[in-house]
């Protein structure tokens, strides 16, 4: 079983090879130009000459994408333990954070800038815009879906409503905030990426538009492949702490 | 109108009892659930309360723990309450330890003094060397027997349990139903038990009553005075047998 599970992740990688090498091929067999589409080597030699310039506005945005991440929790988790205790909050405000999931980020990154500067402060409170609602989603969900079985044996021991939320809503919820949590990550940096596109100071979306101005197209694909890496290295990280968090769950039968 | 036996007479006093319920009515949305329910425990007994499912036993639990209240009629316990529900309801994020000391620690008992407490019980319920263990990697008797610790770590006077061997196969059942007394004689403590198994609570009880389906009333109150040092013998007394026709017919 093991064996095959190996093997099976070797096709992916071997598709990915085989895409590039055609890439290379065909843009060199038709002489495409750089402008129009670069070659892979192209945007690895583009990497490498701009590396330190990318990496700093790599940092740009991860600074943004992760201090607006965490303000998201913690917004997260207060307007849902508020949502949970007090009925009349949830009512208010559960229809409201639905509806604003359709107001489109592009159309009011703008008004952001246009209030908040050309700094990294728009691009946090979109990326926390983003983040937001999934988290605070499952985290509402997750508080509700407790059996109620659970809060009857609860509240047959006496345990007071802080005893409950700490011994069984909050570690019930962490489930379901995970799957958010992961959403969110998605999100992230792409929502940080898009809102430094529409103005800013630093940034690897600042760095892509410029790169785009100046028809340096080996340098926005080098670009885009940093923001994937840089994806995928985040989505990995969080899965990692998130399982650390939930071991009880992956634990096996059998002792 | 049903017939109803007036059941505190039967004791001597009445007064000795530990739990004693009556004229205890209930109804949900206007659906009479309880009818006129009298039942008395006295201190170290087994009560059985049998009866068809969906007959509203739970809800006089519900009414004895304070978890719902009662429409008219008189509650009295002398005592803290364990309740011990069908489903183990152990916490999946907490190992054995954690979850059987959990009505010690809503208690506010320091860390030393629970886990002591609850490592003087872990050998008499076979869970010694599993305080580190999760839930899921438990069977099924040994979660029901956590549960049932955890039951006693909230209150070692009166113990409820809700069909407690329900979810359980056969042969686990029968075993848990045999552990249960020896727990019983080692804890002398108050149990209630629901049940919906006649052989189970010919086992087990001291005495049984006999609810209706709903409006749940009490039809008949049964006591057991025969193999009471070695209730195992009792599944093959005839007495056992004649009973259970008697049960079966009032069904």
């Amino acid at each position: 079983m093991k064996k095959s599970t190996n093997i099976d992740k070797l096709y992916p990688v071997l598709s990915i090879i085989t895409i590039i090498f055609l890439w290379q091929i065909i843009v060199d067999l038709n002489n495409i130009p750089k402008y129009i589409l670069p070659s892979p080597k192209d945007i690895a030699l583009a990497l490498k000459d701009d590396f330190n310039l990318i990496m700093t506005h790599t940092k740009v945005t991860l600074y943004e994408s992760f201090v607006g991440f965490i303000f998201s929790i913690i917004l997260a988790f207060l307007l849902a333990i508020l949502m949970d205790s007090f009925t009349i909050i949830k009512k208010s405000f559960y229809p409201l954070l639905v509806i604003s999931q359709t107001i489109p980020t592009i159309a009011i990154a703008p008004i952001f800038i246009i209030w908040f500067g050309f700094g990294t402060l728009p691009k946090i409170i979109m990326v926390i815009m983003a983040c937001f609602f999934p988290i605070v989603i499952s985290l509402v969900d997750g508080l509700e879906k407790i059996d109620n079985d659970y809060l009857r044996l609860f509240k047959t021991m006496n345990a007071s409503k802080l005893q409950t939320f700490y011994h069984l809503k909050l570690p019930y919820a962490i489930v379901h905030l995970l799957s958010g949590i992961k959403i969110a990550a998605t999100y992230m940096i792409m929502t940080a990426v898009v809102s430094e596109w529409l103005g800013g100071e630093g940034g690897i979306g600042v760095y892509m538009v410029r790169a785009k101005n100046a028809y340096a197209l080996d340098k926005v694909f080098a670009s885009i492949l940093v923001i994937m890496v840089v994806s995928i290295l985040t989505i990995y990280i969080i899965d990692f702490l998130g399982n650390k968090l939930i071991h009880w769950k992956t634990k096996k039968k059998g002792v | 109108m049903k017939m109803h036996l007036p059941t505190t007479s039967y004791h001597k006093g009445g007064y000795s009892s530990i739990i004693n319920l009556n004229g205890i009515e209930k109804s949900f949305d206007d659906i009479k659930v309880l009818e006129n329910i009298s039942i008395s425990i006295e201190k170290g007994e087994l009560v059985s309360l049998l009866g068809p499912s969906g007959c509203g036993k739970s809800t006089i639990f519900n009414i004895i723990s304070g978890l719902t209240p009662q429409d008219s009629g008189k509650l009295y316990i002398d005592g803290t309450i364990g309740y011990m529900q069908q489903k183990d309801l152990l916490l999946p994020w907490k190992n054995i330890m954690d979850n059987v000391a959990l009505p010690l620690t809503i208690k506010g008992i320091n860390k030393n003094a629970r886990e002591e407490k609850v490592k003087k019980y872990l050998p008499i319920v076979g869970l010694e060397g599993y305080e580190k263990s999760y839930p899921s990697q438990l069977s099924g008797g040994m979660r029901q027997r956590a549960s049932f610790l955890r039951t006693l770590m909230a209150s070692e006077d009166i113990m409820l349990l809700d069909e407690p061997f329900a979810s359980l196969d056969s042969i686990t059942k029968s075993k848990m139903q045999l552990w249960l007394l020896k727990m019983k004689s080692k804890l002398n403590n108050t149990i209630l038990l629901i049940t919906h198994d006649i052989d189970e609570a010919l086992l087990l009880s001291d005495r049984i009553y006999i609810l209706s389906s709903k409006p749940a009333t009490i039809k008949k109150e049964i006591t057991l005075d025969f193999n009471m040092d070695n209730k195992k013998e009792r599944l093959l007394s005839t007495k056992t047998l004649k009973l259970k026709e008697e049960i079966l017919k009032l069904l």
